[in-house]
């Protein structure tokens, strides 16, 4: 009568690159790479969201597919064959890193210098990047009136860095569009839908309604978005300006897990110490109670314990 | 309940539920992370009814918003009980098996009907038919709640009558079912299971009537424990009152802004002969003290374990050093042993956890090394084989009959807010928290947030119409104890006659000089949700107020 419902489960077996892996029925591809000791690439995808496809850099062949398929996103099935490492994966991966890398500042993207390395991408052969636009240029961009480059210069989002709060700041420069932050405001967690993608093709971007300023619009500070944005476009401004200054060093840093001390929910934080200083929060993906989420007062609200009287 | 204070669920089983009533509770601001598993729940297809005054950021995601009066809930309750009885949903089976006194409490409900429901709580008869109908007939039905029940002068019957609904309907002891208090704090759940409560030890055993617990704790700390439950809160301030309670030691807490009534509070603890004030800051109640102990911060400059709102016991751990002469709570404790010549040996907070687990049955199986591998352990946790319980109270569904003893109903009736509205004071205050901020703004107030707008009277838009108040607008906002001036705002989640203010900012509005410190017997809270006010344009000049106020007190 009183138990806990047990799902049962049922496992697939395919074959990649060669290799045959079985896994639980409803795993992707990504998966079952991962599960083989593969990992793939992947800039959109998330553990604790819905796949969204948006970047391709984590596709693969499947034998019998006319395209190539997002392994994060595609569910493996009993007898696939998928291969991760053929030259038209290569070359697809090699030219999404190089769009990529060619209008966008990957500085503070983990991991991309390696795959560009891997891939022998080469995002400066598009030329030198085009001049930045001006700040709000491009949230006042009207679909259609995207004009093509002149062909010298690579086209590119850079755009002055949105700072209008004291939480957090928007560099779009940094932006790949792949909705990450989009779907934690959304409906996969934070459900306060504070921003969207405005504009079409090149012109895209991450927006609030009418483009409004962070403090006018619907945003909550929970920094849910921060905490999946995968290139950095999205920071604590307490990083930003450590950044600026030339003082954020992580290899000084530490990372202590501990548990929120506001309301009785127990969230799991990861406090990143630098210099006896809370530097910036976040939470661990895989944490039970918050998959990674948190709100205003766990990410931001700990300023308290280090307003110490010496430093004032 | 039924003999542990704990919620009976775990979170996850929030999202696989298939109705949610969230009642007394603004979980979407005030415990935004629980409330994730919520809208889970509502996007898989859950119900959910939010039963508050104010329709608020929660009642927005509600199926049904049960807009009731403020200190309405036993009527609230009790109807639904009738009607759920009248349509013979009730589990008789369940009933039979695992309850007692269900007679008595089907008679007591019958006086409640749909149309003194409705006149006692202002929800339209309808709306409470199909929410007890809807409960009763759901699967799996949950029951969630804060504050906005216990923060009552009849918190205690408030939460029977919500016990009485699962009992009724069998939604408890079975997963995605049961009786969920969110705690408003990150350690409240810890500290009753710690035995910082006046009538238990640690593991929530019983003081006066658990004679073994009391001599293994005996045994252990070498001392004579006395079988007489010690005073909650409320009762030390009664006996400061009657002058029995001369000295206070205060861990931790702001009392001087916090309590209900501030002005009486304050002038209690400035007659104290002495007052020792541990804490992180110099709170308002730190400056009244004779001693002030400063402590380290306990979840990020100290170790030690918390509990959270699903029985989860967690590790926390230091980050930061603390500054200049802070020093660790544990530490500071057994410094005043020492010097009152008792010298405990604590090698530090895992040998103080470790004595538990060999004073309080329910917490043995859990570990240092076990709390930190499996990211905490709910308890109860008898063995280090055990992995915690996700659900409690699985036994009252045992065949043939429940084991252990039964679940009792217990009759509860409707009583008014104390603080009653009357011509002088026509409008019903109620407070509470914004998503922001936390408590008296101690640590809240340390960060730059760019929600935070300051406290402000909130009132209907129909209250300020006929007050002839504008948004911003500075008043004198009054209850029977004192006053205040709070600038306007004006906020459509409010029904008319229902105004809110938080206690986020006293030094900006001392809030508490209007509630009313009327408690509960039982749990000794204060009803914080509940005061009768009287709002006035500002024509008289502030120095005039002030005094009206301190005669106020004066006359206590």
């Amino acid at each position: 009568m009183s138990v806990v419902p047990v799902t049962i489960s049922h496992t697939v077996e395919l074959e990649i690159d060669g290799e045959n892996v079985r896994v639980r029925e409803g795993a992707t591809i990504l998966d079952a790479c991962r599960a083989q000791g593969r990992d793939q690439p992947t800039l959109c995808y998330g553990d604790t969201l819905t796949p969204i496809n948006a970047c391709r850099v984590c596709v693969v062949e499947v034998e019998g597919s006319r395209v190539l398929v997002p392994s994060c996103a595609r569910k493996a099935e009993d007898g696939m064959v998928v291969r991760t490492d053929t030259e038209r994966v290569r070359h697809s991966r090699k030219m999404v890193l190089e769009f990529l890398g060619s209008s966008v500042d990957l500085t503070t993207a983990p991991n991309v210098d390696g795959w560009m390395e891997e891939y022998e991408a080469k995002p400066e052969r598009y030329g030198p990047p085009a001049p930045p636009a001006p700040e709000g240029a491009r949230d006042r961009a009207q679909a259609g009136h995207h004009h093509a480059g002149d062909g010298q210069t690579a086209a590119t989002v850079a755009q002055p860095v949105k700072v209008d709060n004291e939480s957090y700041i928007r560099d779009y420069a940094k932006c790949i569009l792949c909705y990450k932050c989009v779907e934690g405001c959304g409906t996969d967690w934070q459900n306060t839908f504070a921003i969207a993608v405005a504009g079409r093709g090149f012109d895209a971007r991450i927006s609030t309604e009418y483009a409004a300023p962070l403090p006018d619009s619907a945003c909550v500070y929970c920094g849910n978005c921060i905490a999946v944005c995968p290139t950095g476009a999205l920071m604590f401004k307490s990083e930003h300006d450590m950044r600026e200054d030339g003082t954020w060093d992580e290899s000084e840093q530490t990372v202590t897990e501990t548990i929120c001390s506001y309301c009785g929910v127990g969230c799991s934080l990861e406090l990143h110490v630098q210099d006896n200083s809370i530097v910036k929060v976040t939470s661990p993906l895989d944490h039970g109670i918050t998959r990674g989420n948190l709100c205003v007062k766990g990410r931001f609200g700990y300023q308290y314990v280090q307003n110490r009287p010496d430093e004032e | 309940m039924f003999g542990a204070g704990g919620g009976t669920s775990s979170y996850r089983e929030v999202e696989e539920t298939d109705l949610i009533f969230l009642w007394g509770s603004n979980a979407r601001e005030t415990h935004p992370i629980f409330f994730h598993r919520v809208l889970k729940a509502v996007n898989n297809g859950a119900r959910l009814f939010v039963v508050d005054p104010r329709r608020t950021g929660s009642a927005q995601w509600a199926d049904t918003w049960l807009g009731l009066d403020v200190g309405s809930d036993v009527a609230l309750s009790n109807a639904m009980a009738r009607v759920i009885i009248h349509a013979g949903l009730h589990n008789r089976e369940f009933i039979d098996r695992a309850t007692t006194g269900f007679e008595e409490y089907a008679a007591s409900v019958e006086p409640y009907t749909l149309e003194r429901a409705a006149h006692d709580t202002g929800i339209p008869a309808d709306a409470i038919r199909e929410s007890a109908l809807a409960y009763a007939r759901a699967d799996r039905a949950m029951i969630c709640w804060t504050l906005g029940i216990t923060e009552h002068h009849n918190a205690v019957d408030n939460v029977f009558a919500l016990i009485n609904l699962a009992l009724l309907t069998g939604h408890v002891g079975r997963y995605g079912s049961g009786l969920n208090p969110l705690r408003g704090q990150n350690n409240v759940q810890g500290g009753g299971d710690m035995g910082a409560i006046p009538n238990k030890l640690p593991g929530f055993q019983d003081v006066e009537s658990n004679h073994e617990a009391r001599a293994r704790f005996e045994a252990a700390w070498n001392t004579t424990i006395q079988p007489k439950y010690g005073w909650h809160l409320t009762q030390m301030f009664e006996a400061m009152e009657r002058g029995e309670l001369r000295s206070l030691y205060v861990v931790g807490e702001n009392p001087a802004q916090s309590e209900a009534d501030a002005a009486h509070t304050l002038h209690l603890l400035e007659g104290l002969d002495h007052l020792v004030v541990q804490d992180i800051f110099l709170t308002r109640t730190a400056e009244l003290a004779d001693v002030v102990l400063p402590a380290s911060v306990s979840w990020c400059e100290a170790e030690g374990t918390v509990t959270n709102s699903e029985r989860r016991v967690q590790c926390v751990r230091k980050a930061l050093d603390p500054p200049g002469q802070a020093r660790d709570d544990i530490e500071i404790v057994v410094e005043i042993a020492r010097r009152m010549g008792y010298e405990w040996s604590y090698d530090g907070p895992e040998d103080v956890w470790t004595e538990l687990r060999s004073l309080s049955p329910m917490h043995r199986g859990m570990t240092y090394p076990r709390l930190a591998e499996l990211g905490g352990i709910q308890w109860p946790c008898w063995d280090e084989q055990h992995e915690g319980e996700l659900f409690l109270h699985a036994r009252l569904w045992d065949e043939p009959k429940a084991s252990g003893e039964p679940a009792p109903f217990n009759v509860v009736v409707n009583v008014e807010p104390v603080d009653e509205l009357s011509d002088e004071f026509p409008i019903r205050l109620t407070t509470g928290r914004r998503l922001d901020s936390y408590n008296t703004g101690v640590q809240s107030g340390g960060y730059s947030s760019p929600l935070r707008r300051g406290e402000s009277l909130d009132l209907s838009p129909e209250d300020a119409a006929s007050l002839a108040v504008a948004e911003g607008e500075r008043v004198r906002v009054s209850s029977r104890r004192g006053s205040v001036e709070a600038p306007v705002r004006i906020d459509s989640s409010l029904r008319p006659g229902l105004a809110f203010m938080t206690l986020h900012f006293p030094d900006e509005v001392e809030t508490n000089i209007l509630t009313i410190d009327a408690t509960d017997p039982k749990s000794g809270t204060a009803e914080f949700k509940a005061s009768a006010i009287r709002v006035d344009k500002l024509d008289v000049p502030a120095a005039e107020q002030q005094t009206a106020a301190g005669a106020n007190v004066a006359a206590r």
